[in-house]
């Protein structure tokens, strides 16, 4: 590969043409700060914190924007730099609310580091807040406009990785704002909910609806019998929130942190995981023989849902009739499960640990209370349960390993996978096969469908059919799948989900995920699944009995009535 | 922590403003749809039909252009000569630039704002004149220079501004 | 053509139009029908004469006569005592030197101060032909350029032609232009455009606007040309919104240009095919910035975009592209008929040929003139410019618009080019030149041009969006008389953070205006702060504070 040497600060480096200053710099040990730029996103180059000094340059340049050239000698810590960078900062805070005390990211917040990390004491223009009105229209997500500090990296990713737009700038000068259309709220616009936004931002400006203290008061209840059910994807990150590298896998200490909490049985949503394999796979193979809507695509990522609804509303009948594992888990928890245990599900308080902000929507949905009840009744992204154990004094670290609670609390490595982009799509195809051929299953890995590449293709050949799948992952790429699919591309069976890597990737996992570190916690999901002594759904011991005991078989009456759902088409704009 | 106030929101159209046929838009949209840079020439031809841009009619923009509607509105809300807000009959573009400060457009500005009873951005109770502050409109040869919906009047002072208002009463 | 004993030209450039211009029009054509003239002299609209303070402007030839400020009540006299008795009109005459009383003398328009100094290669037209008429443009030669360029010449000797001739960018940066068309010539792809940059929002500057209403072919015949050298078939022309008038005669001239075959395909036979399409602008100064301007032309918001890549690599939608400035594409077809050479006799070394200049503020002849380049501001002012008006004293001037810079009367004699006024701390700019007398507030007029920069900052970067705020804000405190020494700490900072450190050159030059007249006049700031008194009496809260202080009501 064609390098180029340069310096800085008078170290010399070699970089491939093309690289960044930024880069070369990293390259070189120099640690330049940055704001506005995200390591996946395209470079932006409009906060300007991040200005060095290129010889023979008439002004400074943005040393994540400037391409290297040989010779180029670039200085990162002059007077003027330092200078520059402050007053820049200076400015941003002299307009920001300065909530840092009670602020939900407090401690994980860019700006606040970077004050510090540029030693900034004071600030030398006068206080001038943005008072604008925080958004808390959605069950999910709470929009604090006046925390932005105008870096668009939630743009970007609403844009160009979720292909949805709810955001953009509007006004001009110092009267911008990035905000929906009309300044209306979230919950009037096309947002999916999926939180992807919160990851971008640097700042304070989008966090999740903190649901915490509704989980406290029913753990404090004596009358309510509170149960927890926990996301394939949250033992591959919880360690995360607790100070964990990423990539800890942390199943037993979660079960047994849960039980400190207080709750009386901590389940599994991968029991329900399985369960929807069961029927999703089953009902694949029914559109396959009966000539049904194809390509079947899966319907657990309650972020895609809502996508399709406004965008796709025409593709609504290739979507699964299946509920989410997380819905299946409440109306299964408030039936079966009461009925077991003899407990009256009016006292039944179903939570749900969850890698998702669109999560917190999916359970309010009217349709979710087949039941009798309302399935699930709050919904805790990873980061708000992370927090209700730092509150309970919880020595994460230190606590022996524990074993969920039974009956829904047994699950497979099939389950486990769901938590990573193309999981789904590999559970079923270990059940569809068992199920269609009759024999076992050779290799149970289909790692084409892994990792990720944006979008990923399959030809697996089931007892002479061949089935063509395809997942994708990331909306942005859900909207190319979808435009495939209009335009003719024949699949039987797709696998969407809404965050970019799947649920390990979620809009309520621990900040900061990167792709990098989605990378890491996929590995982690992986390892889960080889550690499981069942990998099959339909092989799931627990799954067998509630099907004998209770549902009677896939797509049956009962299944049909508290497993299975329908749709509702949006507003496209 | 501040007092928190609602951005400068677009409410629900005024009534009394004409009737706009939705289909009127659709069809703008048409003419323009496939051609690169279609957004900038259907935002002026909707406002032009409209008298501004309200959310009805930048929905059918973004769906007939394929854009989100945050998109459309980011834009539209960028430069000084679209309006998302109704606005009065005739917008009075006043320069504030400094080739028409200093041949005396402060006068000028307080005339019209004495006479209107109103302040930039602010229009008149009769829904006449909207009052706007605007940077140099190229006229400055005859500074200090006004811009009456599309006309444009040069070396005004505060007694000839308020002879050109006539016109327009 | 029919032969006609004179021509009577009236100005219907924009500035012209605001007054009776139209008015004047109609009386004199019915005035001349009713006297039957009508087949002796023909009565023309033409585009800005330049002196549009003295508007409207009515030019007899073949004596070239101005008279200034026709009313339409005037032509009845006109007509009968110059146009049948060949006897002047006095009164009407226009007057180098503000009426002292005396009488005065009638000077042919080539003899008068005001265009003694000028030299028109961009304005060769103006004023002079019917704008409206391809048939007057091409039979002052126009279009041969394009003629000679498509038969003789190759594009990469087009190139080299405008190389050799210096010819720099007029829209304020002046880049070569030679050198741009090479860069986009040599860029890979078989796309390309070719942007004409008529988005003029500088404060105090409007003569691509008069170069537009007066003569839109040579503009168009710059673009084929341009288009012809860097192998681009497809030009738009990027204008203002406001420029209504500029706007329809463009599009006539376009049409005109297609009609006759010098647009569209084949031009000439030459297997060359180029045409031409207007997009209107929407309000916003910013979108004058070359890369702003390709994203409001692919419609977006227009904000600059990062360079590099630049627009000649990566420009509109993406394809290599050319942007050039209306009067930078005015002066290629004279620089392709005449050569590198001549363009070269006239400015200086390096930068050749001529500017035009747009006159504000405290000057007798506001307007538009054209004068070879390194002209000195003092030959521009009290010169061509008949001095200050009143006869008060100069005390500063802006050149370059409200990005450029302000000096005062010790650089007087700084002659004016690109490279020359930015060593002194100031810029040419657009060419615009405000200048002002001694009843003015520096403070005052600082103040005005820090909330230009607020109001049309992008907001996309935070030293200026943020920055030009504060500017703004700093200034407000010290015309208010609210401000201390620390206040002007804080705004050198700023200055230095903003010009260093912005995306742009509008946040790059938006301190600019405030570091040059802070430099020059720092005893007029520091009345206002130290000793909360505004020497002009300009800024009004501190005017009443010093009446308050002598009445001895303050407290
Ligand atoms: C804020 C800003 C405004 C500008 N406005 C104009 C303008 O109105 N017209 C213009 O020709 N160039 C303008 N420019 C300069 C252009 O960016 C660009 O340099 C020019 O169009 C190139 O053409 P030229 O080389 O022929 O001058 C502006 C630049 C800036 C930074
Ligand atoms: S967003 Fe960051 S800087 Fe702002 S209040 Fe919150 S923690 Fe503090
Ligand atoms: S960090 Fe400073 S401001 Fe924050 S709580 Fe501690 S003492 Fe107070
Ligand atoms: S939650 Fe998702 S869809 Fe909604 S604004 Fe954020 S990124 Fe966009
Ligand atoms: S909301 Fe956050 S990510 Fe979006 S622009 Fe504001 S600070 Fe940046
Ligand atoms: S979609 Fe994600 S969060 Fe929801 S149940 Fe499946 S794996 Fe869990
Ligand atoms: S991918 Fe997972 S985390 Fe993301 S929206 Fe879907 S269910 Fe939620
Ligand atoms: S310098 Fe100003 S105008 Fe230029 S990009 Fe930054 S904010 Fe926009
Ligand atoms: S990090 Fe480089 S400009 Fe923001
Ligand atoms: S400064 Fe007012 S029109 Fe130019
Ligand atoms: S516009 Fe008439 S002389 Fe300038």
């Amino acid at each position: 590969m064609a390098t180029v040497r340069l310096t800085v600060d008078g170290i010399t480096v070699s970089v491939p043409v093309g690289s960044t200053i930024l880069q070369a710099a990293t390259k070189a040990g120099v640690d330049i700060p940055t704001l506005c730029h995200h390591p996946d996103q395209a470079v932006k180059g409009l906060c300007r914190v991040c200005v060095v000094e290129v010889e023979k340059s008439r002004t400074f340049q943005t040393a994540c924007t400037y391409p290297v050239a040989e010779d180029m000698v670039v200085r990162t810590n002059t007077p003027a730099i330092r200078e520059a960078r402050r007053v820049i900062v200076e400015l941003i805070l002299s307009r920001h609310p300065q909530d840092c005390l009670s602020c939900p990211r407090n401690g994980h917040c860019e700006l606040q580091a970077l004050t510090e990390r540029l030693g900034i004491r004071d600030v030398r223009f006068p206080r001038q807040e943005r008072a604008l009105e925080v958004d808390t229209s959605t069950p999910s997500l709470v929009r604090d406009p006046s925390k932005c500090i105008l870096c668009r990296r939630c743009v970007y990713t609403c844009d160009e990785v979720q292909g949805v737009g709810a955001l953009f700038p509007a006004y001009r000068g110092h009267e911008s704002a990035v905000v929906p259309a009309y300044e209306k709220p979230l919950i009037d616009v096309v947002c999916a909910l999926c939180g992807q936004c919160i990851h971008a931002c640097p700042v304070g400006a989008i966090t999740e609806r903190d649901d915490t203290e509704t989980v406290w008061d029913a753990l404090a209840d004596p009358t309510k019998h509170v149960i927890v059910q926990t996301a394939p994807a949250i033992r591959a990150t919880l360690g995360e929130e607790l100070g964990l590298p990423p990539g800890s896998l942390v199943t037993g200490k979660m079960v047994a942190a849960l039980r400190r909490l207080g709750f009386d049985r901590v389940f599994d949503t991968d029991f329900a995981a399985d369960l929807t394999i069961m029927e999703e796979g089953s009902e694949l193979i029914q559109r396959l023989t009966t000539n049904g809507t194809l390509p079947l695509i899966t319907s657990c990522s309650p972020g895609w849902i809502k996508f399709i609804e406004h965008f796709y509303p025409e593709l609504l009948p290739n979507l699964s009739t299946c509920k989410s594992p997380q819905q299946m888990f409440g109306a299964v928890a408030k039936t079966y499960y009461a009925h077991k245990s003899g407990i009256d599900p009016v006292n039944i308080f179903v939570v749900s640990i969850m890698p998702c902000t669109a999560k917190k929507f999916e359970a309010v949905r009217p349709e979710m209370v087949s039941s009798g009840y309302r399935d699930v009744d709050v919904v805790l992204t990873s980061r708000e349960v992370g927090r209700m154990m730092r509150q309970a004094g919880i020595n994460f670290e230190a606590l022996e390993e524990e074993q969920y609670d039974n009956p829904l609390g047994l699950s497979t490595g099939a389950a486990a996978i769901f938590g990573a982009t193309g999981g789904v799509m590999e559970a079923a195809l270990r059940t569809a096969y068992e199920l269609v051929t009759k024999k076992e299953l050779p290799r149970l890995d289909f790692e084409q469908v892994r990792g990720m590449a944006r979008i990923k293709e399959a030809t697996i050949d089931i007892d002479g059919i061949n089935l063509k799948v395809a997942v994708g992952h990331g909306l942005g790429n859900a909207r190319e799948l979808l435009e495939r699919i209009k335009q003719g591309t024949q699949y039987h069976f797709v696998e969407i989900m809404a965050c970019p890597g799947g649920c390990i990737g979620g809009g309520g996992q621990p900040i900061r995920t990167t792709n990098a570190v989605r990378e890491r916690r996929i590995d982690a999901i992986y390892e889960e699944d080889r550690r499981m002594a069942v990998r099959k759904s339909h092989e799931n011991p627990a799954i067998k009995q509630i099907y004998e005991e209770f549902l009677g078989e896939p797509l049956g009456h009962k299944s049909h009535e508290l497993l299975h759902t329908h749709y509702t088409a949006r507003d496209r704009v | 922590m501040g007092k928190r106030v609602r951005m400068p929101g677009n409410g629900a159209p005024s009534e009394g403003l004409k009737r706009v046929d939705p289909e009127a838009i659709d069809t703008i949209v048409a003419a323009h749809a496939g051609h690169e840079g279609a957004l900038l020439p259907v935002l002026r031809e909707v406002q032009e039909v409209v008298g501004y841009l309200p959310e009805w009619a930048l929905k059918r923009v973004a769906l007939g252009l394929g854009l989100s509607l945050s998109r459309v509105y980011g834009v539209a809300t960028f430069y000084s000569l679209f309006t998302t807000k109704p606005k009065g009959q005739y917008v009075i573009r006043v320069c504030e630039s400094a080739p028409c400060h200093v041949q005396g457009a402060q006068e000028v500005i307080n005339a019209l704002m004495r006479e209107l009873g109103v302040g930039f951005g602010e229009t008149t109770p009769d829904g006449r004149f909207t009052l706007e502050a605007v940077s140099c409109l190229g006229t400055c040869g005859v500074a200090p220079a006004v811009m009456i919906g599309d006309r444009v009047y040069g070396n005004l002072t505060p007694e000839t501004v308020l002879t050109v208002l006539e016109e327009y009463s | 053509m029919r032969m006609f004993r004179a021509h009577v030209l009236v100005c219907a450039g924009g500035s012209c139009s605001l007054k009776a211009n139209r008015a004047v029009q109609e009386r004199l054509v019915s005035e001349v029908e009713k006297r039957g003239l009508s087949d002796e002299i023909k009565v023309v609209e033409t585009g800005c004469f330049g002196l549009c303070e003295q508007g409207p402007t009515v030019v007899v030839y073949p004596e070239g006569v101005l008279y200034c400020k026709v009313t339409p009540d005037d032509v009845p006299e006109l007509v009968d005592e110059h146009l049948l008795k060949g006897r002047f009109v006095e009164r009407l005459l226009y007057q180098e030197e503000p009426a002292a009383g005396g009488a005065a003398a009638y000077q042919k328009i080539p003899e008068m101060d005001f265009f003694r100094g000028q030299v028109r290669i961009v304005l060769r037209n103006c004023g002079l032909i019917d704008p409206e008429s391809i048939e007057e443009y091409i039979g002052s030669g126009g279009y041969q350029a394009l003629g000679k360029a498509l038969a003789k010449m190759t594009p990469a000797q087009v190139v080299d032609e405008v190389k050799a001739s210096g010819l720099r960018g007029r829209g304020g940066a002046g880049f070569p232009t030679g050198l741009k068309w090479e860069f986009a010539s040599n860029a890979k792809g078989d796309v390309k455009y070719i942007v004409c940059n008529a988005d003029e929002g500088e404060p105090g500057t409007f003569k691509d606007r008069l170069i537009l209403e007066g003569d839109p072919h040579a503009v168009l015949e710059g673009m084929v040309l341009t288009g012809y050298a860097v192998g681009a078939r497809k030009g738009y022309v990027y204008i203002r919104g406001e420029y209504g008038l500029s706007i329809e005669r463009l599009e006539q001239a376009i049409h005109q240009a297609r009609e006759q075959g010098f647009l569209g395909s084949d031009i000439f036979g030459s297997g060359f095919d180029f045409d031409v399409e207007v997009r209107v602008g929407a309000g916003a100064y910013v979108c004058g910035e070359e890369t702003a301007l390709l994203e409001s032309l692919e419609g977006n918001r227009g904000e600059p975009r990062i360079k590099p890549p630049y627009p000649a690599q990566v420009g509109l939608f993406g394809k290599p592209t050319v942007i050039n400035n209306v009067e930078t594409l005015a002066n290629v077809a004279p620089i392709i008929s005449n050569g590198a050479n001549w363009f070269r006799g006239y400015g200086t070394e390096r930068c050749p040929g001529t500017k035009v200049f747009t006159l504000t503020g405290d000057i007798v002849n506001e307007g538009l003139i054209e004068v070879p380049m390194g002209i000195t501001l003092r030959e521009v002012i009290f010169g061509i410019g008949g001095g200050i008006r009143g006869g008060r004293q100069f005390k500063m001037a802006q050149t370059g618009g409200t990005a450029g810079g302000c000096l005062s009367a010790e650089l007087l004699d700084v002659p004016m080019d690109y490279d020359e006024l930015s060593t002194v701390g100031s810029a040419l700019g657009s060419g615009a030149l405000l200048i002002l007398d001694d009843t003015h507030c520096i403070v005052d007029v600082a103040h005005v041009f820090a909330r230009f920069f607020e109001h049309e900052s992008c907001g996309k970067c935070t030293p200026c969006r943020e920055g030009t705020m504060r500017l703004s804000e700093i200034m407000a405190r010290i015309s208010a008389g609210e401000a201390c020494q620390g206040d002007l700490e804080n705004l050198e900072a700023l200055a230095r953070t903003m010009s260093m450190a912005s995306l742009c050159p509008l946040g790059q030059s938006a301190p600019l205006p405030l570091t040059s007249t802070l430099k020059y006049f720092r005893d007029e700031f520091d009345a206002h702060i130290n000793d909360k008194q505004c020497p002009v009496g300009t800024c009004r809260s501190l005017a009443h504070r010093a009446a308050l202080v002598t009445t001895g009501k303050e407290e």
